[in-house]
């Protein structure tokens, strides 16, 4: 027998993780539909989680890939406000809806571009810089459309409109961005060059720099995808409700952070999981429109929400310590 | 300049696999290095010896592309080399053995052996059924890998002191290097696990490439050694060929060394030169 033929075992082992977090999402569902089966058997609640755990599970994915290098990227709720900025410069002016996108791209590009540079170059801490930039970004679109809020009513209909949040055979688009987006990032973080090195600074910003791994680079084009995401998002978010308010995207930090850290990526770096993330995020959605559906007091929202997050985060130490030999 | 004649009854053909002139270099204002020349030979183990702050570790960064040097030249095979890079330097063969200092403990073995230097395509995606096969076949060949339990997708934090340190020199290897750097390669090993790596690194020259070894412990670097070079204070205090030394003589002058600031007194029968 040789060495290869018998990976199983280890294979298991470093998906524990990923078979845990999966199953505890199968029970949490189980008693959403046990509790409230009006609610949780009912194809509408499918359609609203397709359509709104998008915005943020867009983003966990990439922050998914700054948190495995090391970093942490908190700027992205501003990010998805002052896309839309870079969307209202360009469609006002050329009434093109898609044109419009692209720059919100451009502006989310940047402003990750910036993230990282201040990072890398100046050398800060990412925690730091992106609390910076958090309000940096904010108070930059605050002050670019003097704090209104704009009607998006004339972007209805468009293709761009229906390529972002129309339906592709009754599936939300949001759901199918989502899924392609968590498909790239699962190529890009364990079949892609990009990936291997993120791992590698994550685990070991030493050995990385001895082997000659551009840390750089690396962490910047991270930063600048979650730019990237987050203003795709945001987008996504104001075309929904056809709306664009300066304050856009802040309530989305939490639920993020907590998508990824729940489906058992290492605060520390060196470790993530895309699957988990993915999991993870239809399980913080689903937690506030289940503690509703089953009829709870809405007190009592936080109390469950923190009680499962802090569940799901001992189940990955514990499962973490007992199959890592 | 010191320089050592072991070469009056050698014929010198070969050009130095590696040659530093001068190499000078300062962090924030202080001098780490003066102006250090070495020649590394094809087919040589050199061993770099000296006190904690002598300058090892810079110019063994400068020499792996980590550092550049502030002043001075790196010859790779005669042909100049300027602002060498790990990359660069990697290209050029240099693969270096910085023991566990230089591991991801939560990635997979084949994910380190191939750290830095992946198979991958032209867009950059990896070739991991190739990179597992091949580490599959180093463990069993070289690293003498046997048990089950270990495959190319078991993470470092499940290896030994001394399977980590095969993991290392197996990664140097594989790239084919012509000039291989071990860096405190015994620390932290047990007594048997020393004695393979010595033998290893005589391997290195049966194979007929270069090696420098760095070691604390001067009996085994004089054991695998052709030359030791004595580093004092960022200044090549003098190049020693073992075979004129005795293990005794060479720690005579390394405790005088140490003592005073260079070593000064050209030993009986040797043409080592102060420095200056």
């Amino acid at each position: 027998m040789t060495a290869a033929s018998v990976g199983y075992l280890p294979t298991l082992r470093s998906w524990a993780s990923q078979i845990g977090i999966t199953a505890a999402f199968i029970v949490l569902w189980i008693v959403f539909i046990v509790l409230a089966p009006d609610t949780f058997l009912d194809s509408r609640i499918y359609l609203s989680f397709g359509q709104t755990t998008p915005y943020f599970a867009l983003v966990a994915l990439p922050l998914t890939m700054v948190i495995v290098c090391g970093d942490i990227d908190l700027s992205f709720p501003s990010t998805m406000a002052l896309g839309m900025v870079g969307f209202l410069a360009v469609e006002r002016t050329t009434q093109n809806v898609e044109l419009g996108v692209l720059a919100a791209v451009v502006v989310g590009a940047l402003a990750g571009l910036l993230n990282g540079a201040i990072v890398t170059v100046i050398g800060i801490p990412s925690l730091v810089v992106t609390i910076g930039t958090q309000f940096l970004y904010r108070g930059l679109t605050l002050v670019l459309v003097n704090g209104r809020s704009y009607a998006l009513v004339e972007v209805e209909g468009t293709p761009g409109y229906r390529l972002m949040v129309g339906r592709l055979f009754g599936v939300p688009m949001q759901f199918i961005w989502l899924v392609v987006a968590a498909v790239v990032t699962w190529l890009l973080l364990y079949r892609h060059r990009l990936g291997q090195n993120a791992h590698v600074i994550g685990d070991n910003k030493q050995a990385a720099a001895l082997m000659g791994i551009p840390l750089r680079g690396t962490r910047i084009i991270l930063f600048v995808l979650t730019g990237v995401a987050a203003a795709f998002a945001g987008a996504m978010n104001s075309f929904q409700i056809s709306n664009f308010y300066p304050a856009m995207g802040a309530g989305y930090l939490l639920p993020t952070l907590a998508a990824v850290f729940v489906g058992g990526t290492s605060v520390f770096g060196g470790r993530g999981s895309i699957w988990g993330t993915f999991i993870g995020a239809f399980m913080i959605g689903g937690i506030t429109a289940g503690i509703v559906a089953v009829g709870i007091t809405d007190y009592y929202t936080n109390l469950i929400y923190g009680g499962i997050v802090l569940i799901a985060l001992c189940i990955h130490a514990i499962l973490q310590r007992r199959f890592t030999r | 300049m010191s320089t050592s004649d072991t070469d009056s009854n050698e014929t010198v053909t070969a050009q130095p696999a590696l040659e530093l002139r001068g190499i000078t270099k300062s962090f924030g204002g202080v001098r780490v290095l003066h102006g250090v020349d070495i020649d590394l030979r094809p087919g040589e183990v050199l061993g770099l010896v000296g006190d904690n702050g002598a300058g090892k570790s810079t110019l063994i960064k400068i020499i792996t592309g980590v550092h550049q040097p502030d002043a001075g030249t790196i010859r790779f095979h005669g042909r100049p080399v300027e602002g060498l890079t790990v990359p660069r330097a990697r290209a050029l063969g240099v693969e270096t053995v910085y023991q566990e200092r230089a591991l991801a403990e939560q990635l997979s073995m084949w994910r380190n052996i191939f750290m830095g230097r992946p198979i991958a395509n032209r867009l950059g995606f990896l070739n991991v059924r190739r990179m597992r096969r091949i580490t599959a076949a180093l463990m069993g060949d070289s690293m003498g890998f046997t048990s089950a339990a270990l495959t190319p997708d078991t993470n470092v934090t499940g290896l030994s002191g001394g399977e980590r340190q095969g993991l290392a020199i197996v990664r140097a290897l594989h790239f084919e290097a012509a000039i291989i750097i071990l860096d405190e390669p015994t620390m932290g090993l047990s007594l048997a696990e020393t004695e393979k790596l010595l033998r290893f690194v005589d391997g290195i020259r049966a194979a007929g490439k270069s090696a420098i070894l760095i070691d604390h412990n001067i009996f085994h670097v004089y054991s695998v050694a052709d030359r030791v070079v004595v580093l004092d204070r960022g200044r090549v205090a003098g190049t020693f060929p073992t075979a004129r030394y005795s293990l005794d003589q060479l720690t005579a002058i390394m405790r005088e060394v140490a003592a005073t600031a260079v070593y000064t007194e050209p030993l009986p029968h040797s043409t080592v030169e102060a420095e200056a």
